[in-house]
């Protein structure tokens, strides 16, 4: 067995044990972060930095005193949290330069719990994209492939984060989650990702997409190593004003290995259209291997999902379009020169975004306008409140919803370009979630026909991140997912 | 008093509402902890958040939030338990998000009223709202022969906007609001009212109409007057502008004006065509503000005796005229002093003193009450001299005198130069008879009937006495004399 090949929870037990150091395991990545830029995972290596970082945890670890669970870990972070003196980009041309002079609270706790960045992960520009071809440091290739010769897209907006683990060139990732940015990646490239509950994760210091969605979660190669991940990045942070003071558990010990009598919905609504049978036939299986679990199975009805996807394609664009008017290249970033102001501000931004920017700019910008203001925008507001009360309605009578994270596996890089609404279909069993705040996990449930990684998801009520886990867990050892990605035989990582 | 502008065929009546802008009293910023002091130099109160980084979210500063409802208390207003902070978006340099934070649907504060006397008339000026929002940076044209500087300093900064109903009739009568709001906000301690420095701002909105018609024309709005005096003569100069325009038979436009103070006249910025379109939208990095009738009623507790309610009292407890009372609650500072000085004292002498010898003697050195060179407690004690007729009236204004320039204690300086007044009936009696026989003239003119000259006499026994005789006694002496002989 390589090092990189390696669990969070195994690299941890490891190192304790003293089988290996950071140093060398932290080594092993960089290395094969080196061999595998063709994926195009990482915008920005940091290998002196994650080495100085491992050896300051091999020196904690010898004096006995270790920071937790991630210490001495390698991961990735996606390049939209801010990381002092590393550039910070958000895969955004127009953030050309950016090194921020402070540490996101997120990254700033992984840090602290002695995690190691050992770099900065490829994504959608903004995050906004559901296959990681909006980037403008070009596309992220899935180490997922078939015989056919296509590349693979890995999902999006953590398209780099997901395949980064996926290739394991590191155990982990911290990475973002707006609309289904950690679930849908995780789902197509293999891997566990996990949205916890809005609130539970600052967003201060994270570029901000859609303020109101946006969280950050954790992509792992395990359900355990979500939750071990998880608690080294969640806090209260009074300077985010939405930071939640609830009670923060230990989510490891969340996982009991026995889910008897935990009441699980299948939500009928999620069974749409799209869909291809193979994902279906998943899903009944996800439900059977529960069921003989001792969990409960109970159909249950969410009657506003089929809203869930075009207000969330209002309400996103809406706060982006105001989020993103800061980079008009007065203080930082990109600045193209222009004859008087404006014209400085329509050239830089011209240049800076990217074409799917552009396009949810301009959706946000008209959904806000003076006279589609309560058409748009304030009837999404509306059905955003139905929906929440939908997941209310239905978490009185279950504990945990199980759906599809996709409606199909990945999909070569260049389909699906030309027409937006296709790729919004991405996120249609994601967005609910994210619209209502909830916790969310997306486990490989098993390959496609072709021998693509589908996902299931798992829902429970907002700052039940335990259940999750638990039910996480068990689904994880029933589905018992072996496969690796074809790409780490062909390259050896 | 009615102020009417004559048009060519009819009278027109003047239309005027009033946003001020006041710059709230707290150490650091609205949604940052960057201090607010003024005069620091550029781009050095400026935190992360001001700048509009990447990633950097605001958190409400609870002291605004205090002062606003501090504020809306002393307005009359209601105060709204539920508010939300929105966003409005326009692009500027010197706005560094992108849209400033401010409150639209829901503002913190909702209809108050604020009490005017014009010349003996109350006039009761509705508040249609009052609201928190962030103010802007500062872009510099002058500095820099090709490049716009921007001063962030600013940016972020806690504003509350008091919007008026159009319930103002004159360019008087809006200039009165003003220092009425500027008068309250400094009693309340929530707007510094510092004109010089930009803590107060108000945008006036003008229409006319026909005396005889009620209903609202177009209005002009006139941008960012910094000054009293400036409110009031662009809304004259403006109304007399719209006047002019309907008796050419023309139409005003909606439109943002400018005032030129240089020129005295106002000047169009931008039409309503060209108006933002703001895109407001509830700010989704901030809670709505939920407040508790227990906290609003902590704060009602904590306010000050505010202008009206001191004037009543002057008036009903002290017997001080409405004049004078007006004059002395105007200004916190002159209302501290006034009071400080009347304790156990006489109000109506305490009042004449302040209102005449001090200001008199301040606005020659043109200096505030704050910065009197003669504190309360001084000026006290020049009054318990006259009180217990150790000096003239008079005498006290030259010891005011010497008090201005030297640290010394008044009965000091009155034993020094021997001030003392002189009660010995013996010692005036011989100044009379002196004046009498060296004014032979007049007297004779006095007793031909003149009884102007009589007051030139007095000055003269005042003149020979060097003011120290009282100037009462004087008089009856004099008259007693002369009657006699």
């Amino acid at each position: 067995m390589t090092l990189t090949s390696l669990t969070i929870s195994g690299a941890r037990d490891k190192l304790q044990s003293g089988e290996f150091s950071s140093e060398e395991l932290i080594k092993e990545h960089i290395s094969t972060v080196e061999k595998c830029k063709n994926l195009n995972a990482f915008i920005t290596s940091t290998p002196e930095i994650a080495l100085d970082l491992a050896r300051k945890s091999d020196a904690r670890r010898a004096r006995g005193e270790t920071l937790g669970g991630m210490d001495g870990i390698p991961i990735g972070i996606k390049d939209l949290f801010c990381t002092e003196g590393v550039l910070t980009t958000a895969a955004s041309h127009i953030l050309d330069g950016f090194i921020p002079p402070y540490e996101s609270t997120v990254s700033g706790n992984l840090r602290s719990g002695g995690a190691v960045m050992i770099g900065k992960t490829n994504m959608d520009e903004f995050a906004m994209g559901s296959a990681n071809i909006t980037s403008h440091y070009g596309p992220v290739k899935n180490p997922w492939y078939l015989n056919d010769g296509k590349d693979r897209v890995p999902g999006g907006s953590s398209g780099g984060s997901a395949s980064a683990v996926a290739a394991n060139l590191c155990l982990g990732a911290a990475a973002s989650d707006t609309g289904g940015s950690i679930r849908q990646p995780a789902s197509f490239c293999g891997i566990v990702g996990m949205k916890p509950t809005y609130g539970r994760c600052s967003r201060w210091g994270m570029v901000a997409f859609s303020s109101s969605l946006d969280q950050a979660g954790p992509l792992t190669k395990t359900v355990r190593d979500a939750s071990i991940m998880l608690q080294s990045m969640v806090s209260h942070d009074p300077k985010d004003s939405t930071s939640s003071p609830e009670v923060i558990p230990n989510f490891e010990a969340a996982i009991t290995g026995d889910i008897r009598g935990l009441k699980v919905g299948i939500p009928e609504e999620y069974r749409i259209s799209e869909m291809s049978p193979e994902i279906d036939k998943l899903w009944s299986k996800g439900v059977e291997l529960l069921k003989s679990a001792g969990a409960e199975i109970v159909d249950v009805s969410l009657p506003h999902t089929k809203y869930a996807l075009p207000t969330y394609y209002i309400i996103a664009p809406a706060e982006a379009s105001s989020n993103l008017a800061r980079y008009d290249g007065v203080r930082y970033g990109l600045r193209v020169d222009g004859s008087d102001l404006n014209d400085m501000y329509e050239a830089t931004r011209g240049e800076g975004f990217g074409k799917e920017v552009k396009r949810r700019i301009m959706i946000g910008t008209y959904v806000l306008s003076a006279g589609y203001y309560d058409a748009y925008y304030l009837k999404a507001q509306k059905v955003r409140s139905l929906i929440i009360q939908d997941f209310n309605d239905i978490f009185d009578r279950v504990d945990v919803l199980l759906t599809p994270t996709t409606p199909f596996a990945a999909f070569p890089i260049g389909e699906k370009m030309d027409d937006p609404v296709q790729m919004y279909i991405n996120d249609i069993f994601t967005v609910p979630a994210s619209m209502a705040g909830l916790p969310s996990l997306s486990l490989p449930g098993g390959l496609s026909d072709e021998g693509l990684p589908l996902g299931l998801q798992l829902i429970t009520k907002a700052f039940d991140e335990e259940t999750l886990f638990q039910c996480g867990d068990i689904l994880e050892k029933q589905i018992n997912f072996s496969h690796q990605a074809p790409y780490i035989e062909e390259i050896g990582s | 008093m009615s102020y009417f502008i004559s048009g060519e065929k009819e009278d027109w009546e003047v239309v005027i509402g009033l946003e001020v802008h006041a710059q709230v009293v707290s150490d650091s910023k609205l949604f940052s902890d960057a201090s607010t002091e003024f005069g620091a130099k550029p781009n050095t109160q400026v935190s992360l958040v001001d700048s509009a980084m990447p990633g950097m979210l605001p958190v409400i500063n609870k002291v605004c939030i205090k002062q606003a409802v501090r504020t809306g208390l002393g307005l009359n207003s209601k105060i709204n338990l539920h508010s939300v902070f929105e966003r409005k978006n326009y692009f500027y340099p010197d706005l560094p998000q992108g849209y400033q934070i401010s409150q639209y649907l829901q503002p913190i504060v909702g209809e108050g009223i604020v009490t005017l006397e014009m010349s003996g008339e109350i006039r009761e000026i509705g508040v249609e709202r009052l609201h928190l929002e962030q103010d802007a940076g500062k872009s510099i044209h002058d500095q820099d022969p090709r490049n716009t500087l921007i001063d962030l300093n600013r940016a972020g900064v806690a504003l509350m906007e008091i919007v008026s109903k159009p319930d103002l009739r004159s360019p008087q009568e809006a200039g009165a609001y003003m220092r009425k709001l500027r008068a309250i906000m400094r009693y309340l301690g929530t707007c510094d009212g510092n004109m010089e420095e930009g803590s107060l701002r108000c945008d006036a909105n003008v229409s006319v109409r026909p005396k005889s018609t009620s209903e609202l024309r177009t209005r002009a709005e006139i941008k960012n007057i910094n000054s009293v005096r400036f409110v009031e003569d662009a809304i004259e100069y403006e109304a007399k502008r719209q006047v002019d325009i309907y008796d050419s038979g023309g139409t005003v436009n909606q439109e943002t004006r400018l005032y030129d103070s240089d020129k005295g006249e106002t000047r169009s910025m931008r039409s309503k065509e060209e108006a933002h379109d703001y895109r407001y939208f509830p700010d989704p990095d901030l809670l709505p503000i939920d407040l508790s009738t227990e906290f609003v009623d902590e704060i009602r507790k904590g306010l000050p005796e505010l202008p009206d309610a001191k004037k009543l009292r002057f008036v009903g407890e002290m017997g001080l005229s409405e004049g004078d009372a007006e004059i002395l609650v105007s200004e916190k500072e002159i209302a501290d002093y006034f009071e400080d000085l009347s304790v156990g004292r006489d109000p109506k002498l305490s009042a004449n003193w302040v209102i005449h010898e001090l200001f008199a003697r301040l606005k020659k050195d043109d200096l505030n009450i704050d910065n009197s060179p003669v504190k309360a407690d001084r000026l006290g004690s020049l009054l318990d001299l006259i009180e217990d007729k150790t000096i003239t009236n008079q005498i006290a204004t030259s010891v005011l005198e010497t008090m201005w320039t030297s640290a010394e204690d008044p009965v000091a300086i009155v034993e020094k130069k021997g001030l003392q007044q002189i009660t010995d009936t013996g010692q005036i009696d011989s100044a009379v008879e002196k004046v009498i026989l060296e004014n032979t003239d007049q007297v004779s003119q006095y007793k031909d009937g003149n009884e102007k000259v009589l007051g030139w006499l007095v000055g003269q026994v005042m003149k020979t006495t060097q003011g120290k005789a009282d100037a009462k006694s004087v008089n009856e002496i004099l008259r007693k004399k002369m009657d006699s002989g």
